[in-house]
């Protein structure tokens, strides 16, 4: 029956050469299904977060009378409570604050350091390159411990300080690393007739590799600001104090207090919390793949 | 101008080489100085508290292999150890499973693609903790709205205890930790999927391989080098777990969902007990090595398939 189908003309040497091969009843049950499944299981948390946080309470846990998965009369009381009754703006804010600090810190340092590996090619830069690449693989929970007491050492335990500084060990690799196949892409030739109008290394980077790297230093920039923002081992471990906590820690230690839980703050505090790496995500979708993708490819 | 050739020649040589280390040097600094202060010094401590008995406030003195001797003869230790082999070993097949299986229904022609791809990626966007604080109310043992779900449909007549029942907790904890990992699994390997070329299907489909065989014989072979790289970071990922667990169990019911992560971090901070937590964030340290070596030979084959080159 295949080989019928084979002598149509119309099949050309495209992408859409082999659609003869699925059909729409077909394609309905092997790709439309699977794929609405998908979708329906992966966002319905988020649904329900959402959805819960503007419930009123008497709403929340009479499954009987109300159905669950709609609401009626939605309240802003939840969120109401949230901003004006708990500490919640202001690790909003700190989490901003850490968040742009340390991107901005791994940043710059990737910068130079991607820039140094690729193109100066020292002695040795190889082996940096590598090294980079095996810090990307040590992961905070087995860091965390000696860390907390080099942080105490440092006296800048329990402090913003802490998590600005301890951040960038996984941003700073993973920074280098992505931005070190941008600077690859970009020919040696832009360099070289630079080199040879006298400009120094430093000029060149500045001026000729830096405004062409702007679109991997967004990818990595945002990257990093959502890995900061979604940190949690070593926020839980080094801050105490209840004003410098960040939206991940003071969500989960101080709005979850004994058996009665704040359903509804809760899930308005994890919406909020979600929201602004969010937002920065719908503006940049197209940046986050090709970081994530980047990082895994090479 | 009259002085510029008599100055520079001499060492024209000597400069380039000097200069060319000394400006890559400058320029590897900032990045070497914090890696080194805060990740290579670190976990070089690491490995020194785990041979003591230090505690918080208190430093330690060198005791040997006293915390492994006794993390050897705790059968919570044993226990995490399973726990963590276990938790990684299930999440990662179906999160590769899963994850393989979107990917390619998301390389098929389809309307609104990017807009599913963006949907897809959402998960993997959000704090991990406040997903997982999600699906702590999803699974509320009195009001989850699986259990009422269920018992509108008339699959089960009471309320399922997720994750109180030391089987369902792993189940649960699992369940979440795959619906975290699928998106990046998936949007990888799409976008490994996107470089192998259409013509190698169409040739494959004109000689007679079904659609199996074509999937078999041509997208998994291509697709095999990225798989690997893919699989040893989330491997690695989901081992280290920590967030997701401190969330939803914080390691009950009686130790059943602790991971090594998790138990370090209780010993270690609220336990106050530094060189045993240390101790057991080394024990670690095998498994990720394995993992990493995994990956370097996964590259090896990359290199080998595009023709020996670098």
């Amino acid at each position: 029956m295949a080989l019928t189908t084979q002598n149509d003309p119309a099949l050309k040497d495209d992408a859409e050469g082999m659609s003869y091969l699925n059909r729409l009843p077909r394609r309905l049950v092997t790709i439309y299904l699977p794929l609405a499944v998908f979708v329906f299981v992966l966002i319905f948390p988020f649904y329900w977060m959402a959805i819960t946080a503007v419930k009123p309470n008497h709403q929340l846990t009479n499954y009987d009378e109300y159905s669950p998965f709609w609401v009626v009369a939605p309240t802003l009381d939840h969120i109401k409570y949230l901003l004006f009754e708990t500490s919640y703006p202001g690790w909003l804010w700190n989490t901003m604050l850490v968040a742009v600090g340390s991107t901005v810190l791994s940043l710059a340092a990737s910068v130079f350091a991607a820039y140094a590996i690729e193109r100066v090619r020292f002695t040795g830069s190889r082996p940096a390159g590598l090294m980079i690449f095996l810090a990307y693989l040590i992961p905070p929970s087995i860091l965390f411990i000696p860390l907390a007491v080099i942080v105490f050492q440092f006296g800048i335990y329990d402090t913003k300080l802490a998590l600005i500084f301890t951040y960038p060990t996984f941003l700073i690799p993973f920074c280098t690393w992505l931005l070190m196949g941008y600077f690859r892409s970009i020919p040696f030739e832009l360099e070289e007739s630079a080199l040879v109008d006298g400009a120094s290394r430093w000029q060149i980077l500045i001026k000729v590799i830096l405004p062409l790297a702007v679109p991997g230093l967004i990818s990595a920039g945002i990257f990093a600001f959502t890995l900061s923002w979604n940190e949690f081992i070593y926020a839980l471990t080094f801050i105490q104090s209840s004003e410098n906590k960040t939206i991940p820690v003071g969500v989960l230690t101080e709005l979850v207090r004994g058996d009665v839980f704040e359903w509804g703050s809760l899930m308005a505090g994890a919406l909020f919390g979600s929201l602004p790496v969010v937002i920065l995500y719908s503006f940049f979708v197209d940046s986050y793949v090709s970081s994530m993708t980047g990082a895994v490819k090479e | 101008m009259s002085s510029y050739p008599s100055q520079k020649p001499r060492s024209r040589v000597a400069d380039m080489f000097q200069s060319r280390n000394a400006t890559g040097l400058m320029f590897m600094l900032p990045a070497a100085a914090f890696l080194i202060c805060f990740l290579t010094y670190p976990l070089g401590l690491g490995v020194w508290l785990g041979f003591t008995d230090a505690k918080i406030g208190r430093d330690g003195i060198f005791i040997g292999l006293e915390n492994y001797r006794y993390l050897w003869d705790d059968p919570v230790f044993w226990t995490s150890v399973f726990n963590t082999v276990v938790y990684t070993g299930v999440a990662s097949v179906l999160k590769f499973a899963l994850g393989l299986w979107l990917a390619l229904i998301l390389n098929e022609h389809l309307p609104f693609k990017s807009f599913f791809r963006a949907i897809v990626l959402l998960p993997w966007v959000v704090p991990t903790v406040l997903s997982a604080l999600a699906f702590w109310w999803i699974f509320d043992a009195q009001f989850s709205i699986i259990s009422w779900s269920l018992m509108q449909i008339g699959w089960i007549d009471g309320p399922i205890n997720f994750l109180g029942d030391p089987t369902n907790a792993r189940i649960s904890v699992i369940a979440a930790n795959v619906w975290r990992g699928i998106p990046f699994v998936a949007i990888s390997l799409l976008a490994g999927l996107q470089t192998i070329p259409t013509s190698l299907q169409e040739a494959a489909s004109l000689d007679g391989a079904t659609s199996w065989q074509r999937f078999r014989l041509v997208t998994l072979p291509l697709l095999s080098p990225i798989i690997a790289v893919v699989m040893t970071f989330s491997v690695l990922f989901t081992f280290t777990d920590f967030q997701l667990i401190y969330v939803l169990t914080k390691g009950g019911p009686v130790n059943a969902t602790h991971l090594m992560a998790t138990l370090s971090f209780q010993r270690g901070i609220p336990g106050g007990q530094l060189g045993e937590g240390a101790a057991i964030a080394v024990a670690m340290i095998p498994f990720l090595l394995a993992a990493i070596l995994f990956s370097f030979f996964g590259l090896q084959r990359r290199k080998w398939q595009r023709g020996g080159q670098d």
